[in-house]
């Protein structure tokens, strides 16, 4: 299997990415994470406003296969949500690092950005999981 | 396609004619009258014709093999259906004086006493009406336990990732929060992560045992004892008691708190065949918390309705499933002590038989195939030489072959999964039989995978669109 990364995005162990825009931190779910999900029918985002600290559950993806949830890969604010997610779910299988991005939060700690993997490193670890 | 029933309505033809009433009418209140309240019209030979073409379409355990993962799906003995329509126990009220009702209670009794004994605990109670209600029950006394103990500011439950999936839904439900713990590499709870989360904020833990990898927890007392040594409680998820009874009783191996499946272990109908049961034992510390009214049994009064006396109320109406009880309790009965735990050596072989046959075909990995299983086995839909065949389509497949899928995707901690629970009523030649399917299947993937992308195709409807279902539901019928 084949899947699309992001160069300038990191990588969390629950398959989220995060690419730093603007000083704001962007997540979304990784092309893996869309692709083992199949298709996404159902998207439940967190509330603009909030705190969350990294590794906090705020976002909900469903699937016909399952429901997951979606962790703040960096601490700080919520600053904004992708509405268009919960008429177009579908988004998140077409464009997972594009139109289909979860939340952009207010970074508090910068440097936990970091300390997640970069696209390489991402990579094994999906083969590493794919092996096993 | 079958018509719905309001499609064959006619005005004014009726299915039965009242005799006049013998009594003066009182009129329903004008402010109670409806006018927008359409009931099908029909005549008793529609109606029976529409449900008997149904559920010729519909697939049941009386039509063939169904081997619905953690669903316990076996063969339910008819003489149940018997004793459930018996006029003392199906011509009852739930509003009559216990003195007149005497022995559905004394049933209800001893049926209290009977999964006490099955599963190791010194009170059940019967409110619960399916799994995830015993669930919630479960985890709400666990809740006011701790309350009593003093430690009200504990808000976590801890759920192995190999729990079942209505484990966290219960946990939210109840207004606490989910701590996920990881399995080890053998498939067990992971010790350590297990003592990195208990801390003074942790209510309990959740375990199913077996777990949804169809393995006994290999360190089930120690789990317990580490749980209770941090204050924890521990719920028992006894979905999966299938495999186990006579065997092992949970409350000896340290869990609190269970519900049963009567549906499940004791054989009654479910999955659109009836009604569940989920009646819930604790152990002596919690059985004041239990949800009430319980029977109770003394000379004067005989049996009796009491309420435990710190009870977290009512969690039901009445007195639970009362028809699924006398069924479960036909069922324990029948089989006796050392029948029902013919009934988890039998289960437990067969799955083995099913895990030791797919593992000699080689078709399907086994992701813990190198232990012995326990009432249920988990192997992969990933099939060498067909990467464009998925679960599904196998799955889908299983139908044109006659047999129902088994559960599928999961448990999700185990990529294309196919979740087999065989259980103990399904004969040697059957379990052949559906193993010789999943070959012939995995042979097909490879040389015709069309056949299986686009399966089934002997089923009364074709692959249905569970993607569109989902986005775009359709919930009111459309007038024809």
């Amino acid at each position: 299997m084949s899947y699309k990364f992001d160069s300038d995005a990191r990588y969390t162990e629950n398959d989220e990415w995060a690419r730093l825009e603007d000083d704001l931190v962007v997540c979304g779910i990784t092309d893996y994470a869309q692709d083992q999900l199949s298709d996404v029918v159902y998207v439940e985002l967190p509330e603009v406003g909030a705190t969350v600290s990294a590794g906090d559950a705020v976002a909900v993806v469903e699937s016909v296969k399952a429901a997951a949830d979606v962790y703040a890969p960096v601490s700080g604010e919520i600053v904004a949500v992708n509405e268009a997610l919960e008429d177009s779910p579908e988004l998140v299988n077409e464009d997972p690092f594009g139109a289909a991005w979860f939340f952009k939060i207010a970074p508090s700690n910068l440097s936990e950005l970091d300390e997640l993997m970069d696209q390489a490193a991402y990579e094994t670890y999906i083969e590493e999981r794919e092996e096993g | 396609m079958e018509q719905f029933i309001y499609d064959l309505s006619q005005p004014g033809r009726r299915g039965v004619d009242l005799p006049d009433p013998d009594v003066p009418e009182t009129p329903i209140p004008q402010d109670l009258l409806r006018e927008d309240l359409p009931l099908p019209e029909v005549s008793e030979q529609q109606v029976v014709r529409h449900y008997v073409r149904l559920s010729q379409k519909n697939y049941a355990v009386d039509i063939g093999f169904y081997p619905l993962g953690s669903c316990t799906m076996k063969y339910n003995p008819k003489v149940n259906e018997r004793a459930a329509r018996l006029p003392g126990f199906a011509d009852i009220h739930p509003l009559q004086d216990p003195a007149t009702v005497q022995g559905a209670m004394q049933l209800m009794y001893e049926l209290q006493e009977m999964l006490g004994e099955i599963a190791g605990f010194d009170a059940v109670s019967l409110q619960p009406s399916a799994g995830a209600h015993g669930e919630l029950t479960g985890v709400l006394i666990m809740r006011a336990a701790q309350i009593a103990r003093g430690q009200g500011h504990r808000t976590k439950i801890l759920v192995p990732d190999s729990a079942h999936g209505t484990n966290p839904a219960s946990t939210t439900m109840s207004g606490l929060e989910v701590v996920e713990l990881p399995s080890d590499a053998n498939g067990n709870v992971d010790l350590e992560a297990l003592r990195a989360a208990l801390d003074d904020t942790v209510v309990g833990l959740m375990i199913t045992n077996p777990s949804t990898l169809g393995l006994f927890e290999q360190h089930i007392v120690e789990v317990c004892e580490l749980v209770h040594e941090a204050g924890g409680l521990v719920y028992g998820d006894g979905a999966n008691l299938n495999a186990i009874m006579g065997i092992c009783r949970p409350g000896d191996l340290g869990i609190d708190v269970m519900h049963f499946n009567l549906h499940k272990t004791f054989s009654t109908p479910h999955g659109g065949g009836g009604p569940g049961s989920g009646p819930v034992g604790v152990v002596a510390e919690l059985a004041p918390y239990l949800p009430g009214p319980l029977v109770a049994l003394d000379e004067d009064k005989g049996y009796h309705w009491v309420w435990p006396e710190k009870s977290i109320g009512r969690v039901r109406s009445f007195h639970g499933n009362f028809g699924v009880m006398v069924r479960a309790y036909t069922y324990i009965r029948m089989h006796g002590a050392e029948g029902l735990r013919r009934v988890s050596e039998d289960a437990v072989l067969n799955a083995n038989y099913l895990q030791a046959l797919v593992r000699e075909r080689g078709d399907y990995p086994i992701p813990h195939g190198d232990r012995t299983c326990m009432h249920e086995v988990i192997i992969q839909g990933k099939l060498k030489g067909a990467e464009d065949i998925h679960t599904l389509d196998i799955a889908k497949r299983l139908i044109d072959y006659g047999f129902h899928p088994p559960t599928i995707y999961f448990p999700l901690i185990v990529p294309e999964a196919l979740m087999i629970e065989p259980t103990e009523t399904e004969s040697k030649e059957t379990i052949e039989a559906f193993v010789d399917a999943l070959t012939a299947i995995a042979q097909e993937a490879r040389t015709q995978p069309e056949l299986l992308h686009e399966a089934p195709h002997a089923a009364p409807v074709r692959r249905l669109d569970e993607v569109k279902a989902a986005r775009q539901p359709v919930l009111v019928r459309k007038p024809a």
